[in-house]
């Protein structure tokens, strides 16, 4: 169920690294956690961001929530596709990115990889 | 949670797999599938609330007439038994103690149902303003009150083997009709903007009467709702939510529930307070681009002139609209911003309410 082409924080977002680029997400658990998910609080192609901060707000019906970076850098996409159509996320989170970061510092060691993950998951419940 | 209270259907939120959360001291379901489907469900076909946390309170006796016209803004002169009537009970200064719903069985019998975290304080106030010849009788935990909504609730009720008379007119309300063998009063009432009714049973009745709509409605597309997507659907018809749009710092003229207050009445607690000329109203914003909650800063032209008392998706409408009170006086054109985290998001005033059904 969790993919394990990429890492995991234990805010519930997950990161893929390709060369110098890290394309950032929200988990699956996540986004059933927030449940209906209506609009996604993209940062803008430019921005700075920094490991453990928050570059991105998504709104369920019920909740605002910041996502949190893995990485230090500047963000080099976003994913627009979410400006209209938020309930991507609720569909597939792990295949709707929400930025790309290029970046000059990760957090390897906080990461997490899919078994570790959906153990830390498990544990949580 | 378990310290929270419990409705007599928390066996049925756990066996539906709803999401509890603590709601005013309550343990109640927040979703069950999914709010906006929930939402959906209502407005195209029907949903099962458990309401049961509201508060029902008695007012007997031969002084209950005068004593519930001069404790509320609204009218209940005209008021027949078998009717229902919105209200709100006012301080001295026209802030709101709670809106209530009142129903008349006779000029000596009347009900209040009051807000369930409003309760203690709205008997508080009843009693401490009831004269010697008026009984007050909380007989909140006797009840359990299920609102069934939507355009299909009357199929919903007669697949459940309804006996009695459906009330006919909005705001009116027949007494021991019988659905799966539990006796019920049913009244033509609402918080979601949708035709439906609010059913009262005993509190031991209630697992009976929810699963037997449950089941009837299975076929009609009834889907079990909780307490997101009643808000949801109140939000997008713009009712007023107590603490919201309305409460003891914003009284019931600038909340704009004219119809609900009868200066024609020679008294009322709170009428001269409420006289006074109106400083702040509530109007409707179309959140552009973003999304706005309550308490959030609401900009005109630049400028901060008010704030936000409720936002979110109006899921029938599409897009994200906000609930506001600012001054009583704007110009038509202003420009309208909410500061969302420090960023200003830009708005459109529209009319309330956002949602009226055909």
């Amino acid at each position: 169920m969790v993919p394990n082409d990429r890492k995991y924080t234990r805010d519930h977002e997950w990161v893929m690294v390709e060369g110098n680029i890290a394309k950032m997400g929200i988990t699956a658990h996540a986004a059933e956690a927030l449940g209906d998910i209506v609009y996604v609080e993209l940062p803008v192609v430019g921005d700075e961001t920094a490991i453990g901060e928050s570059y991105c707000v998504v709104e369920s019906v019920k909740a605002s929530s910041a996502v949190y970076s893995a990485v230090t850098g500047t963000v080099t996409e976003v994913n627009e596709e979410l400006d209209a159509a938020p309930e991507l996320l609720n569909e597939d989170a792990f295949a709707n990115f929400i930025a790309a970061v290029e970046f000059t510092e990760i957090n390897e060691d906080e990461l997490m990889d899919a078994e570790a993950y959906e153990q830390f998951c498990a544990e949580e419940e | 949670m378990d310290e929270l209270k419990k409705t007599p259907l928390y066996e049925a939120h756990i066996a539906l797999g709803g999401k509890m959360v603590d709601f005013g001291g309550w343990a109640l379901p927040v979703q069950y599938s999914s709010i906006i489907e929930e939402h959906k469900a209502v407005r195209t076909a029907c949903g099962l609330f458990d309401v049961s946390h509201m508060g029902e309170v008695f007012i007997l006796g031969e002084g209950a007439f005068d004593f519930i016209q001069n404790l509320v803004t609204n009218d209940i002169t005209t008021m027949t038994p078998g009717r229902c009537r919105y209200a709100v009970m006012c301080y001295p200064d026209g802030g709101a103690v709670d809106d209530v719903l009142i129903y008349k069985f006779a000029d000596d019998r009347y009900m209040l149902v009051v807000n369930a975290a409003n309760t203690q304080k709205d008997l508080d106030w009843i009693n401490m303003n009831a004269p010697e010849n008026v009984t007050v009788v909380n007989e909140s935990p006797l009840w359990a009150q299920l609102a069934l909504q939507g355009p299909k609730f009357e199929e919903v009720l007669n697949a459940a083997g309804y006996e009695g008379e459906i009330p006919a007119k909005n705001y009116t309300f027949t007494e021991h009709n019988t659905v799966a063998g539990v006796d019920c009063l049913v009244s033509r009432t609402g918080y979601t903007g949708e035709d439906g009714v609010e059913l009262y049973c005993k509190a031991e009745d209630a697992m009976k009467l929810h699963a037997a709509l449950l089941a009837a409605g299975k076929d009609i597309g009834l889907l079990p709702c909780a307490l997101g997507a009643r808000d949801t659907l109140r939000f997008e018809a713009s009712m007023p939510l107590y603490g919201h749009e309305m409460s003891a710092e914003i009284n019931p003229v600038e909340c704009g529930v004219d119809f609900a207050i009868k200066f024609k009445k020679p008294a009322f607690i709170g009428r001269e307070a409420l006289m006074q000329p109106k400083t702040r109203q509530r109007i409707g914003l179309k959140v552009l681009k973003g999304l706005a909650r309550e308490h959030m800063p609401v900009l005109m032209n630049g400028e901060i002139v008010g704030f936000t008392t409720s936002g979110g998706p109006a899921p029938s409408l599409g897009g994200n609209y906000a609930m506001a009170i600012v001054p009583a006086e704007v110009p038509e054109d202003a420009v309208w911003t909410i500061d969302v985290r420090g960023r200003q998001i830009p708005c459109e005033r529209v009319d309330l309410p956002f949602y009226k059904r055909a």
